[in-house]
């Protein structure tokens, strides 16, 4: 469903993404990890065009992300993101929050986003914040709002941005919950994190970045089990060592 | 010339009135406040009018008839201390600005060393703080050189229109403007320019205000 | 010399000062409107991925902030006529020139403005296919004017008090009328006065009222 291809993107004179190549089949859960500065945040902003390659084709479901030509709005309406930041608007109710996009880009009429943004609250458990702003809320609140409003445009694929790693640690569980619920429903996910347990959990292939390049590219077994490099072996003592 | 007379009784009123907005003393503090709200909230033209026609009068009989009479480039005078009084009020929140910007924990380390209050402003708040507001001063000055202008004005209306009749503008006075258009782009482009070269000079290494974050 | 202080004349001369009044603070409401419509317009051009759009947004900006107000005004009351083919009065001259001068300014707080929203709110909004005018309209710009109100209202102060310049066009403004009225009765000090002390209330209300707004803001 999302075929990256050969890409490569520089700030100025810094390599950040170095001949990336990998896929996502429709229906899968993809981790993506490593150490911090190694290009991972930015490989996923560049799956919704988010940021520019230089080099290279990113395709979903056939249509190039990287042409000129393409219906950028339209293709990203199809593929949900959240943010390590949860980038929730501020200005607005929890409900509208979810709404904007619906009425907007999809041009639902307000009862029928409000129906679908309650249904999915119903789903996150926050049902009786429908009302309040984003500043209310704790941030593990925060962040399954900002996933109900990427579900919000009933997506083909979400992306997650290390959605836990600003939460305080005893709100990680309730948003990891919601995201393993979405991947046994058969949700195609490409995530960012750090969670290991998630990853064993849940995901069918793990890629390890270093310095810009996919290091490993492997099924989840097999990455945990018999991590083939060096690096990769190196990362996954430091962070399983607790 | 008026710019720059004025610039210098901004810069000396407008210190004092900024430190004085700091300071721990109350009505020192009042005062000065007072003095900026003043000066900041009547429209330069006005305060103009007040230096030039009204100021006379108020004084008492002989230095009044002197000034309306004997006094040197009445114009001139009058300018400059209106631009002057009325800058320093602008000046004066730049410098307590600037001051307020730096950490409280700054001026703690002066005191606990035994510094008096005094001191630490010379030798602590002061030097970061005039270093800081370099990029602001320099908006300052353009501004009192700009507003200049207003002054020439009103000699302008003195001189040549008593009947303020616009009517009367010819098109000598549409070249004066296209020419002083110009000078003042120029002006303003250079300063620009020369200020940037002060502030990377005077930069201090390693030290990152909270705007350029 | 206090004792000479007439106050009859300013009573006598308030309905002919209340009209001044009135057309200053027109002046600065129009003024105000246009330049922030037009203001907003530079900071996303200036903000924009077009170089031809920065650099003339950057231009106009830097060229009409070196320029006294003054001479804009003079520039208009000349030039306007000039350019349709007929007096427009100086009314709209004045107008024009203040919408033209304000409207450089007011772009700078409105840039600052834009910028002080996080780059990820553009993102998320990217993310869920809104486009670009539609993230500026629901997304940037209410939280870009709603951490600007305090500079934008101190800019409209300033505004109100340079309208006073329209002076120099005899436009009948507030303070032109004060002038008329002083010149013909021969009572400088007390008009004067009287007008320094009406745009001093004015303006300094006003800047009150900021000061307790962005207290709001803070909180």
């Amino acid at each position: 469903m999302i075929t990256i291809d050969h890409i490569s993107k520089w700030y100025g004179k810094f390599q950040v993404l170095a001949d990336c190549s990998t896929g996502i089949e429709r229906g899968e859960v993809v981790v993506v990890c490593g150490p911090s500065g190694s290009g991972k945040s930015t490989l996923i902003k560049c799956v919704n065009g988010l940021e520019p390659v230089q080099e290279g084709a990113i395709r979903v479901n056939d249509v190039a992300v990287t042409d000129a030509g393409t219906n950028m709005a339209r293709l990203r309406s199809q593929i949900g993101m959240v943010f390590q930041h949860f980038e929730l608007y501020p200005h607005m109710s929890v409900l509208n929050n979810i709404c904007l996009a619906q009425e907007k880009v999809l041009n639902r009429s307000r009862e029928e986003a409000r129906a679908k943004a309650r249904s999915l609250l119903q789903r996150i458990d926050l049902s009786d914040q429908a009302d309040k702003y984003p500043g209310q809320l704790s941030g593990g609140q925060q962040q399954r709002v900002a996933i109900a409003r990427a579900l919000a445009m009933d997506p083909i694929a979400m992306l997650f941005d290390e959605p836990t790693s600003a939460l305080d640690p005893e709100m990680i569980n309730e948003v990891l919950d919601v995201m393993v619920e979405l991947a046994t429903e058969g949700m195609t996910m490409m995530v960012v994190t750090h969670e290991m347990g998630f990853a064993r959990k849940v995901a069918d292939r793990v890629i390890f970045m270093d310095e810009g390049r996919i290091v490993e590219d492997a099924p989840t077994e097999e990455f945990f089990n018999t991590p083939r490099s060096d690096r990769a072996q190196a990362f996954l003592a430091k962070i399983l060592q607790h | 010339m008026v710019a720059l007379a004025a610039w210098v009784i901004a810069f000396a009123v407008g210190s004092v009135v900024g430190v004085a907005r700091t300071v721990p003393n109350r009505l020192v503090r009042t005062l000065a406040t007072t003095y900026v709200e003043l000066f900041r909230n009547i429209p330069l033209l006005v305060q103009m009018f007040l230096w030039y026609f009204v100021l006379p009068e108020l004084m008492p009989v002989e230095v009044g008839r002197w000034m309306k009479r004997d006094m040197p480039n009445p114009e001139f005078s009058s300018a400059v201390l209106c631009l002057g009084f009325y800058t320093a009020s602008r000046v004066a929140e730049q410098v307590r600005a600037g001051i307020e910007s730096l950490s409280i924990g700054l001026s703690h380390a002066g005191y606990a060393s035994g510094l008096t209050t005094s001191q630490v402003y010379r030798y602590v708040l002061l030097p970061i703080s005039y270093r800081l507001i370099v990029p602001p001063m320099t908006s300052e000055f353009l501004t009192i050189f700009k507003n200049s202008s207003l002054a020439l004005t009103i000699g302008l209306l003195e001189l040549t229109a008593q009947s303020q009749q616009i009517s009367e503008y010819t098109f000598n006075s549409f070249e004066a403007y296209t020419a002083a258009t110009v000078i003042y782009v120029v002006i303003a482009l250079s300063t620009t320019v020369l200020m940037h070269l002060l502030e990377s000079r005077l930069r201090i290494p390693g030290f990152i205000s909270k705007d350029e974050r | 010399m206090f004792g000479e202080f007439d106050t009859q004349i300013v009573v006598k001369s308030l309905p002919f000062l209340w009209q001044g009044l009135q057309l200053s603070l027109l002046l600065t409401g129009l003024g105000i409107l246009g330049g922030v419509a037009a203001g907003t317009l530079l900071a996303l051009m200036r903000l924009s991925s077009f170089k031809v759009f920065s650099l003339f947004s950057a231009t106009y900006v830097n060229l009409i902030r070196s320029v006294p107000l003054i001479l804009v005004i003079f520039w208009f009351y000349f030039l306007v006529p000039l350019a349709i083919g007929r007096p427009v009065g100086s009314f709209y001259s004045a107008l024009i020139a203040f919408i033209i001068f304000e409207a450089a300014y007011y772009s700078e707080i409105i840039r600052a403005g834009i910028q002080s929203v996080a780059r990820g709110q553009v993102w998320a909004g990217q993310a869920t296919g809104l486009g670009y005018w539609q993230i500026q309209r629901y997304i940037v710009l209410p939280q870009a004017f709603r951490n600007m109100v305090p500079i934008l209202l101190t800019q409209a102060i300033i505004l109100f008090q340079d309208t006073s310049l329209v002076f120099v066009v005899s436009l009948r403004d507030f303070m032109t009328a004060s002038a008329i009225v002083a010149q013909k009765e021969g009572r400088l000090v007390e008009m004067y006065t009287f007008a320094a002390a009406v745009y001093f209330v004015i303006c300094f209300a006003g800047s009150m009222l900021v000061k307790r707004l962005s207290k709001e803001i803070a909180r």
